[in-house]
């Protein structure tokens, strides 16, 4: 893949439409890396002049900040600012929810402010467009597929039907949990717990969240992080359906169907 | 005869409203210990808030059938209020029925609403007491609640069922004595549903009745008195402080977090030192995050206050939920019961105690993964993951107490940019 960075447009006296904001998920973790692609791969196809910032991308800050950290979360936060704002960026896109409610909501009052979007109303904005079409009888047709909440793009942000718009493109069978929309059961990374071994309990929550997945019988769990992606994949597999049930991003979901 | 009740009623509302008001300026001076935060903004959508969460229990709608049962309550005890005034005034003028006289045919449909709305109350609480106490449900039978907590909540919906009844008794009692043409009993024609009770009575001596509906009357006020004298020392305050609570939630996306000005600052000047040659010196050591009461924003501690115990936010918890020693509930009761303590302390007498580890503990601080659905359930507007993170931040920065992982994820953050120990110049590798 030949993706441009951020300073190569730069170099070029360009401007891309949109920065794509990886985040350390999507950049270093090896399943995470597949939706990093699978999205990369959407905006090629679709033509839109997209960069990163590369090597100079650095942690929001979100998990140091949640668990406490705020000095730490404060550096990080004007390293990026400093970045992003010399670049001169006008609007992000990410596929990182936590990425994109620090980028949205907390940078504005340290003097970042840019249009973020997360890579689900993107998705949607894009089929909405007619710029993404999906094809006819593709590989979800008739499949059972129920869409999990991240806490971040949900009951953080409000974001609920986009990704379900998304979804529903597939000619699939979307299900969904008891527990979803605004009562969407977490699945237990966020706060900085994706960090740290979980407190003493009865269960796990990522074990719970699983179990509620799998009981709805899809074939397919769709996510929108990739913390919410390591916890269900473990999930399901606690509950010995790793065979039977896929979880998968919605943009690997996307990438996969849409027409060439 | 008629001088002597006067006077005993009005020493009764007197010493009533004399201790409920001095327990309210309490309650105003120990929310006013917490910190000061601006929350005056966008007044219109606050007004907005008040009407759709507070007035119209927009939240207890998530389960409609809870709702309506607890809309009936709410409604029966704002409107019965009205027939509280009569009665205040009947108390204070030494009247009978004063209104009745200058309504006409509807003071009796007044009433007979009032009735109603006194059977949907007095039937609610009941089926409540079965829900609490029978039924079994978990966060009923939650150990948050052992000992007062539940007690409090069993009082106050038999409180409610005894009061009402003896609203009905004094109207059945009234209606035969009107029918007999006792004097003082104005004429009023029969009420909705106390009308089809007065047979019951019928058989009973003039001064029986009288004593019935005298007693009823009395039992009634005095009992109104004394329940709005238990309210702030109970869960039971939400239907006050629900109101204040709704005008000033926050308003601001629930993923976001408060921004410490004081850290922005601190961090600023280390990266531009040029800009802090300039700055104004200050003498004062600040703190950071949250040890105790004190260092929560007032809205914390009004929370506190208006939390009537329902452990939705437990209920939708995932740390709850598997059994982590977290419950949102609990941090809302606990931060509640060190703000009494801190409270009673005389001027700078200090008990040596903390919200910190004496009531909240670090293992409970810790399992939070600020999914934020306390928030979002909480039918009153308080928010448990406010004064969660706050006390995180004291934890981390004033006592540098996390777990050992939490470090590596700092250190890792700092070093490498990102939270795993991977080496920044790989970040793109991704695409390659």
């Amino acid at each position: 893949m030949q993706i441009k960075t951020m300073a190569e447009y730069f170099a070029n006296g360009e401007t891309p439409e949109v920065l794509f904001w990886v985040g350390c998920a999507g950049s270093f973790d090896q399943r995470a890396q597949k939706i990093t692609r699978a999205f990369a791969e959407i905006l090629e196809r679709t033509g839109i002049r997209f960069a990163v910032l590369g090597k100079e991308e650095a942690c929001t800050g979100d998990p140091a900040r949640r668990a406490g950290n705020e000095f730490l979360f404060q550096m990080m936060a004007y390293n990026n600012i400093q970045v992003l704002n010399n670049y001169g960026v006008k609007k992000i896109v990410t596929a990182c929810p936590h990425c994109f409610n620090t980028l949205r909501n907390e940078y504005p009052e340290l003097g970042g402010h840019y249009e973020v979007i997360h890579h689900a109303t993107f998705l949607q904005q894009l089929i909405d467009e007619g710029r993404i079409k999906i094809k006819e009888g593709g590989s979800f047709k008739g499949k059972k597929i129920t869409y999990h909440d991240s806490c971040y793009l949900g009951r953080a942000n409000n974001i609920y039907e986009a990704p379900r718009a998304v979804l529903e493109m597939l000619d699939a069978d979307l299900v969904e949990m008891k527990r979803c929309r605004s009562k969407g059961l977490c699945c237990g990374a966020g706060g900085g717990q994706m960090f740290k071994e979980e407190e003493k309990g009865t269960t796990r929550v990522n074990f719970e969240r699983g179990r509620e997945a799998v009981a709805t019988g899809a074939s397919v769990i769709a996510a929108n992080c990739p913390f919410c992606m390591t916890m269900l994949t473990d999930g399901v597999k606690e509950a010995g359906k790793e065979e039977e049930v896929k979880v998968l991003d919605i943009a690997e979901i996307i990438a996969t169907d849409m027409q060439q | 005869m008629q001088i002597v009740s006067q006077l005993l009623f009005l020493i009764a509302l007197g010493v009533a409203i004399y201790i409920f008001s001095r327990r309210a300026l309490g309650i105003r001076r120990n929310i006013l210990l917490g910190r000061d935060v601006q929350l005056n903004d966008q007044p219109a959508l606050r007004w907005k808030n008040l009407l759709l969460l507070a007035f119209g229990q927009k939240k207890m709608f998530r389960n409609p059938l809870v709702a309506v049962l607890h809309f009936f309550v709410y409604a029966g005890f704002l409107i019965i209020n009205i027939e509280i005034l009569e009665i205040i005034i009947d108390g204070m003028a030494g009247t009978h029925r004063i209104f009745a006289p200058y309504m006409g045919a509807l003071y009796s449909v007044l009433i007979g609403c009032f009735e109603i709305l006194a059977v949907l109350v007095a039937g609610a609480c009941l089926i409540f007491l079965v829900r609490r106490n029978l039924l079994k449900l978990k966060r009923f039978i939650s150990k948050d609640l052992n000992g007062w907590p539940r007690s409090d909540a069993n009082y106050i919906l038999l409180t409610e069922i005894i009061l009402m009844l003896l609203f009905l008794t004094m109207n059945t009692a009234d209606q035969v004595l009107q029918s007999r043409g006792a004097e003082h009993y104005y004429a009023t024609g029969p009420f909705w549903v106390t009308g089809h009770f007065a047979p019951l009575l019928s058989g009973l001596s003039d001064s029986a009745l009288l004593a019935v509906e005298r007693g009823a009357w009395w039992l009634h006020i005095l009992g109104v008195l004394a329940f709005l004298n238990y309210l702030p020392f109970s869960k039971h305050l939400h239907i006050i402080l629900a109101f204040p609570n709704a005008y000033y939630s926050d308003l601001r996306p629930k993923g976001k977090m408060e921004n410490m000005p004081a850290i922005q600052q601190e961090v600023l000047y280390a990266m531009q030192p040029e800009l802090a040659a300039n700055a104004p010196a200050s003498d004062t050591v600040p703190k950071f995050g949250a040890k105790d009461v004190q260092d929560l924003t007032w809205k914390n501690l009004l929370d506190a206050y208006a939390c009537t115990e329902c452990g939705r936010c437990s209920a939708a918890c995932p740390a709850t939920q598997t059994g982590k020693a977290l419950s949102p509930r609990l941090i809302m009761m606990k931060t509640r019961d060190r703000l009494e303590q801190v409270g009673q302390q005389k001027n700078g007498e200090a008990d040596g105690k903390s919200l910190l580890r004496d009531y909240i503990t670090e293992e409970e601080l810790r399992a939070c993964t600020s999914c934020a659905a306390c928030v979002e359930e909480c039918p009153v507007s308080i928010n448990p993951l406010h004064i969660i993170l706050q006390m995180r931040r004291h934890l981390v920065m004033e006592e540098s107490s996390a777990p050992a992982e939490w470090n590596m994820m700092f250190s890792n953050i700092e070093n490498n940019m990102a939270p795993w120990k991977f080496s920044p110049d790989d970040r793109d590798a991704w695409a390659h």
